[in-house]
């Protein structure tokens, strides 16, 4: 089987080079911060894979707002794999804040702390997509009751981000803020480097994915199309040919 | 927030890393099981087509004896 796909080929390779120098950049360029020391060297990861799963989220919600509009499959299962992605990215997300916690404030979590707290409830939230998604059988009712939900919960993201922003509690450091000195241009640059890099390793994975799916698809309407000849060839005198399902 | 010393601190960068790699590991690994799934059933399908386009070839002999 040949997948020839030039223009995933291109991205991945972006995806490699570029995440590859963001690690560089993150290990041997950027300086420690005064603060928090070597530990502050997890944020490069960190807050861009959330950052993308929370983009991740709200380009499901586009697709899904295209999809309810044209009534396009495509942009259902764009929608559907964003969502996936986000969720892949935001369980990295979790983990990677999880283990920064542990060693900067002693904690594997902290309910107390609104960013994580709230994180979990979008993270939660996308996390009911599937059971919904797949609890409905007609495939044109379970397309549109899934654009519904990732419109609203995609909506729910940046109105979740501004509360956030807006509550008092700011236990959570804001890192890369430009605030009271700001962020020193090499550490801005790594993390713009990361941010890019984690974002390409995104559009990747979908691209991946997308792609993954629609050979499935094709191999689908390829064994539809042949087991109805095999079953055309039934009525003739020819012996019939045998269901090949061995390979599923 | 005091800095961590960096024999303390390194084991925790290290386990950001790796997790992060793991899972993109993962993803991965259960891709390529899903592509060996299809490259098998690419295979059945065309052993099929083959069996059909053979099987009417005979048919169309068969009329033509006939």
């Amino acid at each position: 089987m040949s997948l020839k796909m030039p223009s995933l080929r291109a991205t991945a390779a972006a995806t490699a080079v570029v995440l590859g120098g963001a690690f560089a950049l993150v290990f041997f360029y950027a300086p420690n911060d005064a603060d928090q020391g070597f530990v502050q060297k997890i944020f490069y990861v960190h807050v861009p894979i959330a950052i993308c799963a929370l983009l991740g989220f709200v380009v499901a919600a586009i697709h899904a707002i295209r999809h309810l509009r044209t009534g396009d499959a495509v942009h259902d299962v764009r929608s559907y794999v964003a969502i996936h992605m986000g969720v892949i990215f935001g369980t990295a997300a979790l983990l990677t804040g999880a283990i920064w916690a542990r060693a900067a404030w002693g904690k594997w979590w902290v309910w107390e702390e609104p960013t994580l707290v709230s994180f979990l409830i979008v993270y939660l939230l996308y996390a009911t997509y599937y059971p919904l998604r797949y609890a409905i059988a007609d495939r044109e009712r379970q397309a549109r009751y899934a654009s519904v939900f990732a419109i609203t919960a995609g909506a729910f993201v940046p109105l979740n981000f501004m509360a956030v922003r807006l509550a008092e509690s700011l236990v959570h450091p804001r890192v890369f803020a430009t605030a009271e000195g700001g962020l020193p241009g090499s550490m801005m640059l790594t993390f713009l480097v990361a941010l890019a890099g984690m974002a390409l390793l995104f559009v990747t994975l979908m691209r991946f994915e997308l792609a993954a799916k629609a050979t499935r698809g094709q191999i689908s309407r390829l064994r539809r199309a042949l087991d109805a000849g095999g079953a055309a060839g039934t009525s003739s005198r020819i012996a019939p040919v045998a269901p090949a399902e061995g390979g599923r | 927030m005091p800095a961590l010393p960096l024999d303390e601190a390194g084991k925790y960068v290290a386990g950001a890393y790796v997790v992060f790699v793991a899972l993109l590991g993962i993803y991965v690994a259960i891709m390529a099981v899903r592509i060996d799934r299809m490259r098998a059933e690419l295979a059945d399908l065309a052993e099929l087509a083959e069996r059909q386009a053979a099987s009417s070839a005979e048919a169309k002999r068969e009329e033509v004896r006939t």
